[in-house]
This record gives C-alpha cells, structure tokens and sequence, in this order.
C-alpha cells in the first residue's frame, strides 16, 4: 500500500473530475459541497453548503432524526426508560449500537441501557391510533422497572397517523407520579440526525434541567456537553478532572444520570465538546441560569491540556491553576513519548475523516500530533457553523426542515438566574484569550488546499481514495467494509470499533498505537497473491 | 400479537423489521441494488445491521423522504431515488421494498412504477422488484420470504430448464456454498435463490465494484419458472406467500416443501429429494460425511445427553435446530421466536415429536424479556441463538451460548458459521459438545485436562 501520493493531486482538479460524472442538477448541488480550502484575507473561510437534504437513490452516511434523538442524545442515559413508540425495527436498531458505556455506582443502581422498549406497534394501531398502546407500555414499563423517569420517541409512522404522544406523556407522568416526557422526533423531520439532537435539547431542557435546586458541593462546577462515552472516554475525563479538583456536576450525556440533568444548572460553566448536537442546551442554560459556555477539546493531548488550562483560567483560582499545570505536567511528556513511539510508522503519512459532527474536526488534533496530514475531511450531518465558525450563525438560511423544529424561548429565570462573573470579569477573561459562546469550526484550522466535503457518498469516497491512498480513513462502519476492500484501513470514529478510550492523555496514546498498528499491519500486501506481483512469472507458470 | 402473552409491548425484540428481510434477499441477485421507499433513517440503520454482521459493504439506497413527502406522497422522490441508482450504480435489477412510512400514508408503488416505466420507457430501464414489506405486520422472515416472491413474480418465465430450484431460506454464507457443493455432487444442476454467499462474503477487490459480484444470475431466475421442480425450505412457511408457491400456482413447477436441513434426519429428508431429483444415489464424499457425524454423535453423546438446552430465532431456524437438538439427545425445553406464523408448534411437534419424551414449551410472537422470564424456572445448560440474547439471557444465567443463526456481531465470521447439511450438523455438534466442556471445565476446581 502506497501511503504517499503518486504525484501530487491538484484537489480542484479532482473536484472537477468527481462533479463531471454527476447530472447537472446533482452535480451545482455538490459542488456547493465540495469546497478546496482557502481562507480569505480576514482569516474567513469560504460558505459551504451543509445541513441540505440527501439525495435520493444516492447512498449517505446519515441517518434520520429519531437517530439522533434517542441513539445518541439519550441512549447513553442509563436510568431514563426510553420507550421507542413505532414499528419493532427503529428501536430494534438503536439498541446499545454506539457502544457508550456507563457505570452504574453500584451493582443493584438502575441501568436500563441493555433494554429496548419499544411498542411494537402493529397493523390495527397504525389504522386505530396507537396512543392506548402507548399508555399501556408506559405503564408496563412502570410496573417493570419502576424507573424515576420514561422517555417517549417518536417514529415515523407516529407522527402521521396523529398519535398526540405529548398528551399520553402528560397523563402518565400525573398518574404514575415520575418524570414522563415525550420527543416528537420522526425520522423524516429533519434532513439528518442533527434535528434530532437539537429535539432532545429542547425536551431536556423543558423536562428535565433545572428541577433540583439542592446544591452541588464542590468549588469548581462543571458541566461536559456533548461526550458520549464511547468506549469509556467519560470514565478518562472523569479522572482527569477529579485529579484536578474540578467537580462534573452533569455529563450531556457519556455515563450520565437523571438526577445529574436535573441539577445541571447548577454548574458554574459549561464546557461543550459536541457543539453540533448539544449547543443548544449550553445556550438555554445560560439564558434562563446564567452560566457561560466554551468550546473545550479533550481529542489530542495538547488539546486536552490546553482546555484542562482553559478552564483553571476561568475560575482563576491559584489553586487550581496549580493542580491543573501539575497534572497536566505529570501526564503530557508520557503523552509526547507514546507519539515519539510511533512516528517513525505514522509521520507523513495521510488521514481522512468524515464522520459525525464533530470529531471530523477533532480528531485531526491526535494525527498532528502523530505527524500525519489530514487531507480530506467533512461532517455527515454538521451546519455550516461547524464547518465555518459561529460568526456566521446570523446568515445561515433557516430552510424548511429546520423551521420544523422548535425553537425554544427561553428567558432569565427570575429566582434562579445568577450570572457568574461580572461583565468585566468576563472581558478581562476574554481580553486573556477565553473565548465564550464561540466555536470557530473546522475549516478555519485545516491546511490551505485541503478538500472539505460535506455529506460525503460512496462515489466521491473512492474517488478520494484511489487518488490520494490515503494510510487511514476515519468514518464509520457502513464506511468501513467498502474502503477497506480497496486496501486502506478505516478506522471507525462513531463507535471505536472495539477500541477506546481516545480522550485525555491516556486516550491520545491509545490512539496512537491504533493508527500505528493499522497503517503498518502487513494484512494489506496479501492482497495480492505472490505470483500476481510479477505477471510475467505466473504466465509461464500457469501455461507450461 | 404474541400468543398468550401477558404484555401488550416489547422489550428486547427477537425479530427484525420486515424491510431488512427483504434486502438481504436482494442481495443474493446478482447485479440488485436494494431500495428503501421511506426516510433515510430506515435504511441507515438497516444497512448497519447487516453490515455488523457480514463485514462486507452493504449499500441500501432509499428515496430520502421528507415530512413534505410524508404529507404529500414519495413518488417524486422515488422516481428521482430510482434514476440515480441506475445512473450511479448501473444495476441490472433493484430491489423495491417500502418501509412503516410509505405503507402509512398509503403511497401506490405500483402505480408510480408503472408511470415511470412510461416516463422513462426510452431509457434501458433495470428489472424493477417491488415488494410491500410494512413492519407492523410481519418480521424480517416475512420480508425475505416476500421479496423472492417479487423476484419470482416479476422475472420467471416457461423457458426449460434442467436445473431445480433450491429455495433455501435465511441462511449463512457458508450454508450456501455448502448447498451448492451437494448439488454439484449429485450432478444436478440448481437455481439457489437468493445466493448472497459472495455478495455478502467476498474477497478483497482489485478494483472499486459498484455492486458487490455474486448473486443469483437474473437469466437463471427468468427460468425457474420452467425448473423440473422447486425445493424450498421452512416447515413454517405458507405456499400461498413463497416464490416455491408462485412457482407451482403459476407454470406447475412442482415444490417439495422441506424442513431446513438441519441435523442429521432433516438432511437424510434433503439427500432423499436429491437422490430423487437427480436419479443418483447418495454421492460416497457426502455418504462419508453422514458416516463421520453418526459416529461423533455416538463419541460425543455422553458430553450433551440430557443437557437442557434453549431455542430461539426465526421460527424455521429454531424447528431445525430443535430436531438437531432432539436427535443428538439434548433435552430442548423452550423453542421461541418472534416471528408467530402460527405454525411453531405443529413444525416443532413434528420434528421431535417421536423422539422426545415430553414436548418442549414453544412461544412465538415472543420478545426475549418473556424468553428469559421463562428461562428462569426451566434451568437450560445451553442456549441455541444468536447473539441478541446474550446479556439479558446467557450472561445472566452463566449458560454458554452457541451463535448461530442472524445477527452474530460479538464474535468472528458470522458469514462462515455453517448450519446445514451433514457438515453443518457436524459442526454444530462439534460446538455444542465443546461449550458443555468449557463450561465444566471452567466450573471446576479441579481443572481438568482430559475430560
Ligand atoms: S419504520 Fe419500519 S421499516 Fe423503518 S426501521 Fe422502523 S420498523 Fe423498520
Ligand atoms: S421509520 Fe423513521 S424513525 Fe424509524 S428508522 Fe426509519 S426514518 Fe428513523
């Protein structure tokens, strides 16, 4: 396998070739798409096309709406019942897929993660109305697991045949007395799982956040947003944060709980990893309670020390700032010396990734810090402020899909909002180079000449791939069969595959030896038989 | 629609929506993409899901529809969906199968279609497949079962033909490759419908292929309507629903309905067809086989007799391997699928029936919440499934599981784990017998090394 290209590929050139095979209409709605990188003079990058619907026929990484609702904002909550209202196949599919992973305090605490609850709705619902059905799930599960809380989901076929699950949600939670809360998140909603993260914000936020007021102990409260725990990276920021004196008050939602949602608000800032699919509620919290949210990174070991860093500033306590710089002196030279290991197999080598709503951008950190070029990247179901910055929020077309999804109002709650550091204290913050409420996107930190592809598709993968033979590509595992037939070995970035943890210190270093072993593994040149490297030789030899 | 069940919802389904059914069937036709007319969503997680399994790339394309489309009907947008799948991928044929969605608002698949065929009759158009496949109705099994049917329906035609139809239901990879070796030692030439053994456990490729090689030729399934018969698998199946019936109902092509040859008896009962079909006795390479599974059925007998064993899957997965089970001297104490045919318990009774002192329990329609709520008063040794019922049935009861059967994703080479004929029954045997001793070894203090 060639990890170097053959000769250097002119990315407009190639951009050109993929479109040319395209019908017109298919081809101007790509190339919109499709963007070789190049910042202006302000440091901007160009607008890219993003959050538009699929294709028909044409073959997307993406998934729907209920996806991205019950899959990935809630399915990591182990103690919420969640109650997929459809046909058995939506719930069937979203069971324990991702791979999060959680810890229950002890062995007897509730987990109801290896359970899918779904109503199983069959002909005479869909013709009758579902709703009685639903209520007695609800109460099934009630009677079950005796739960502090359910979740309703929504699919398809629910929201067309009317079933108001808002209302079966509402009556249950008065006669069961526990939190019941339901999610309108049809998988045809929105153009992608993003309308369903954005969903599940709401009705957290509307349900959930806020209700418990008893106060968090603790000096230095944080909430983390959008961290999975795939593959136990929680159970490593967990750890590292504990080390350094800083109490999680909640996860959104790797390894988290009912009651940590619940009292959320309590947080003193919120650090967002995710931003596509957690934003929201980083951005409702601070309204209605008052605490100020920054983009973090814990992907790469100088992005993990760099937010450890952010964070101590915040707080501005000498304390903390101490622990913080200890850790963080204690854990990067090992960090440093597990890259050193590997760079004589990595260093120059090239990376693609294209997967999710964030880690596309994230990610690049660890194989710089491996000596490895990202060549191509782009999100499945990111908008344009993931790719470009947040600056641009005031000029994204709402389109049609998107207008289908509440936007919530949200006001300073009059007893409870308490902002956390003064107006002065914040500019001085940001004058020291704290940047609150900002997420300057993906495009801005990759290399100029780079290509950035959103929604990527099989056809423009390969195309990719023949001609740059790329040593790694990061997607997910739809992806992961066609590339590697093609001999280059994809590393899966939804779920890890079997790997993980990739965050913090500890997990930058297991990275590392992941990607070392994939673009050295000897597999790929048995590809070819012996006798097919020289046709000549197995010519006379399978002819005399 | 559970029989006598006391729930009316589901936890921890054990059956597939009807839709995944249907593309895996498509797959096994060569040149066939399939085809979800619905969301997107449906299709993503479908191809999810079988791709875990096969480790093989599996593209399901979808008509992408949104609420527009919900409101106001797909057929724009699947007519679109249809044109770039021929553009992109150049398929021979694609495989139509509607989701919860289309079926909810009633779109008309076969009217869009025929308006399409009109609209674009000046392009080469592929064999369009369609099958109905809501999944509040039915299982994956019924999906499957459907779309041959529809591939039947649409492509067959009289033309002769000297070889038989081999209709053999959901199965691995390997049982395929399997199927058509026995064939080939009876010198009867076969139809196996649908033949994914390549499309979905392939080689590496040398270069990009749009749609994975492999599959049952069309030309071969344009003939099968003029086979001198049909064998076609599944005690559960009704005729009426098949493409074994179709096949029969419309140009007489005789059907021998067959168990799934699982197991040493279910086989003799396929050998006995094939002797009959090809007019040859039992080739001496699968006589051989026969000789070498009976004679580890003696040897291994003392390491499965009376062990209590547990069943579950698609309903004629779990007769076959009820009989297997009855045969080599387990005990089966609870047969269960999710699939509820209403045909579970006179398929069971009649595979076991003569040899079992006392019927094992059979539930259909089940989800495994009620399958381990059973398990807990009827203590098996072992359990038959596949890999659904691992957390919530074998962890929890520390019982070994033997994977079989769809879908396998927490252990390696689910394609190559081979169910049927004397070899499948003899590597199932092999592993049935070493999960027993695994599990009493590992029980032991004693740690025993020759046991
Ligand atoms: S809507 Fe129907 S077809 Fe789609 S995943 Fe759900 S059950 Fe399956
Ligand atoms: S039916 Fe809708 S909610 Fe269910 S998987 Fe399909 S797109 Fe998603």
């Amino acid at each position: 396998m060639t990890t170097k290209p053959k000769k250097t590929v002119d990315p407009s050139v190639l951009k050109e070739e993929m479109l040319r095979k395209y019908p017109p209409k298919v081809a101007r709605k790509r190339s919109k798409q499709i963007l070789v990188n190049e910042l202006d003079e302000q440091g901007h990058s160009q607008e890219i096309m993003s959050n538009v619907r699929t294709i028909p026929g044409i073959i997307t990484q993406r998934g729907c709406t209920y996806a991205g609702c019950k899959g990935v904002v809630l399915g990591p909550t182990r103690d919420i019942v969640n109650i997929t209202h459809g046909p058995i196949g939506c719930g069937f599919y979203s069971w324990l897929t991702r791979r999060n992973q959680t810890l229950p305090p002890t062995p007897e605490s509730e987990n109801y993660m290896p359970y899918c609850f779904s109503t199983d709705m069959g002909e005479h619902d869909i013709v009758f109305g579902g709703e009685k059905k639903l209520r007695q799930a609800v109460q099934e599960a009630f009677d079950a697991m005796n739960p502090k809380a359910i979740g309703i989901f929504s699919t398809c076929p629910v929201g067309l045949i009317g079933d108001d699950v808002h209302a079966v949600a509402r009556d249950m939670k008065e006669k069961l007395g526990i939190n019941v809360f339901a999610f309108s998140c049809e998988g045809y909603k929105g153009v992608s799982q993003s309308a369903g993260h954005h969903i599940a914000n709401n009705q957290l936020f509307k349900h959930v956040i806020g209700l418990d007021d008893t106060p968090t102990e603790g000096k230095f409260k944080i909430n983390l947003l959008g961290e999975y725990n795939i593959g136990g990276d929680a159970f490593e920021l967990e750890e590292l944060f504990t080390r350094c004196g800083i109490t999680l008050v909640s996860t959104f939602s790797g390894n988290s709980s009912y009651d940590q949602f619940a009292k959320s608000h309590s947080a003193d800032l919120n650090c967002v990893m995710c931003h596509r699919s957690i934003n929201y509620v980083a951005e409702m919290i601070e309204k209605k309670f008052g605490a100020p949210w920054i983009k973090v990174n814990f992907i790469g070991g100088e992005a993990t020390a760099k937010s450890l860093r952010r964070i101590a500033q915040y707080f501005g306590d000498k304390e903390l700032i101490e622990r913080v710089e200890a850790v963080i002196a204690e854990e990067l030279p090992k960090v440093k010396a597990a890259a050193e290991e590997v760079l004589p197999t990595t260093e120059g080598k090239l990376a693609m990734l294209f997967v999710g709503g964030s880690r596309a951008h994230h990610y690049q950190e660890l194989f710089h810090e491996m000596g490895m070029k990202t060549i191509a990247a782009g999100y499945e179901f990111a908008h344009r402020d993931d790719y470009e910055g947040r600056h641009v929020l005031p000029s994204v077309k709402v389109d049609a899909d998107s207008r289908n999804i509440e936007e919530l109002e949200v006001e300073a709650d009059p007893a409870r909002y308490r902002a956390r550091k003064t107006p002065e204290e914040l500019k001085a913050l940001e004058d020291a180079g704290v940047e609150f409420k900002n997420y300057p996107g993906m495009m801005m930190e990759m290399e100029s000449k780079t290509l950035i592809i959103d929604d990527i598709n099989h056809y423009e993968s390969e195309a990719l791939i023949e001609k740059y033979k790329p040593a790694v590509f990061c997607a997910g595992i739809k992806e992961k069969y066609v590339v590697q037939k093609l001999g280059v070995p994809l590393k899966q970035l939804h779920n890890y595959d079997v790997g993980g943890p990739y965050a913090g210190f500890g997990g930058a270093a297991n990275f590392y030896r992941e990607i070392a072993r994939l673009v050295s593994s000897k597999v790929w040149t048995y590809m070819k038989a012996p006798w097919e490297e020289n046709p000549e030789l197995s010519a006379t030899y399978v002819w005399e | 629609m559970k029989d006598g069940s006391p729930f009316v919802s589901t936890t921890n389904a054990c059956k597939l929506c009807t839709p995944l059914g249907a593309c895996l069937a498509f797959k096994g036709i060569e040149g066939c993409v399939p085809f979800l007319h619905g969301s997107q969503g449906c299709a993503t997680y479908m191809r999810r899901y079988i791709i875990s399994h096969f480790r093989e790339p599996v593209d399901i394309a979808s008509s992408a529809l949104g609420e527009k489309n919900a409101i106001y009907g797909g057929g724009a947008n699947l007519k679109k969906g249809l044109l770039n799948v021929m553009d992109k991928y150049g398929a021979k044929a694609i495989g139509l199968a509607t989701t919860c969605l289309t079926e909810t608002i009633g779109d008309d698949v076969k009217m869009i279609l025929s308006e399409f065929r009109s609209e674009f009759g000046d392009l080469s158009l592929p064999a369009i497949l369609p099958v109905s496949t809501p999944s509040y109705s039915g299982t994956h099994m019924d999906g499957f079962t459907g779309a041959l049917r529809a591939a039947v329906d649409v492509l067959a035609g009289e033309e002769k033909t000297p070889a038989v139809n081999v209709l053999s239901g959901f199965v691995s990879p390997e049982d395929i490759r399997h199927l058509k070796t026995i064939c080939r030692a009876f010198c009867l030439p076969a139809t196996i419908l649908p033949d994914y053994s390549d499309t979905l456990d392939g080689g590496a490729w040398e270069e990009y292929e749009k749609i994975s090689p492999g599959g049952t030729p069309i030309a071969a399934i344009r003939a099968m309507g003029g086979a001198p018969a049909s064998l076609e698998f599944g005690r559960t199946l009704d005729p009426a629903r098949t493409a074994g019936g179709l096949l029969e109902e419309r140009f007489g092509v005789k059907r021998l309905g067959l168990g799934l040859p699982i197991g040493l008896r279910e086989t003799d009962a396929f050998m006995a067809a094939l002797e009959e079909l090809s007019g040859r006795c039992l080739p001496r390479a699968l006589g051989a086989e026969r000789a070498r599974l009976v004679d580890a059925l003696v040897d291994g007998h003392k390491y499965v007799a009376g062990k209590r064993c547990l069943i579950y899957g698609e309903e004629d997965l779990a007769v076959g391997l009820a009989s297997f089970a009855a045969e080599i001297g387990l005990v089966p104490v609870l047969v269960a699928s999710g699939g509820s045919s209403g045909r579970l318990t006179s398929a069971v009774a009649a595979v076991s029936g003569d040899i079992l002192r006392e019927q094992p329990q059979v539930a259909s329609g089940v989800d495994f919440y009620e399958i381990a709520d059973k398990a807990k008063t009827l203590a098996p040794d072992l359990i038959l499934g596949n890999s659904k019922g691992y957390r919530v049935l074998a962890k929890e009861l520390n019982v070994p599981l033997v994977r079989v059967g769809f879908p396998i994703h927490d252990r390696f080479g689910a394609s190559r784990v081979i169910h049927l004929g004397y070899r499948g029954a003899q590597s199932l045997f092999d592993r049935v017998a070493n999960a027993l001793i695994e599990k009493k070894q590992a029980d032991s203090d004693i740690g025993y090394g020759y046991i």
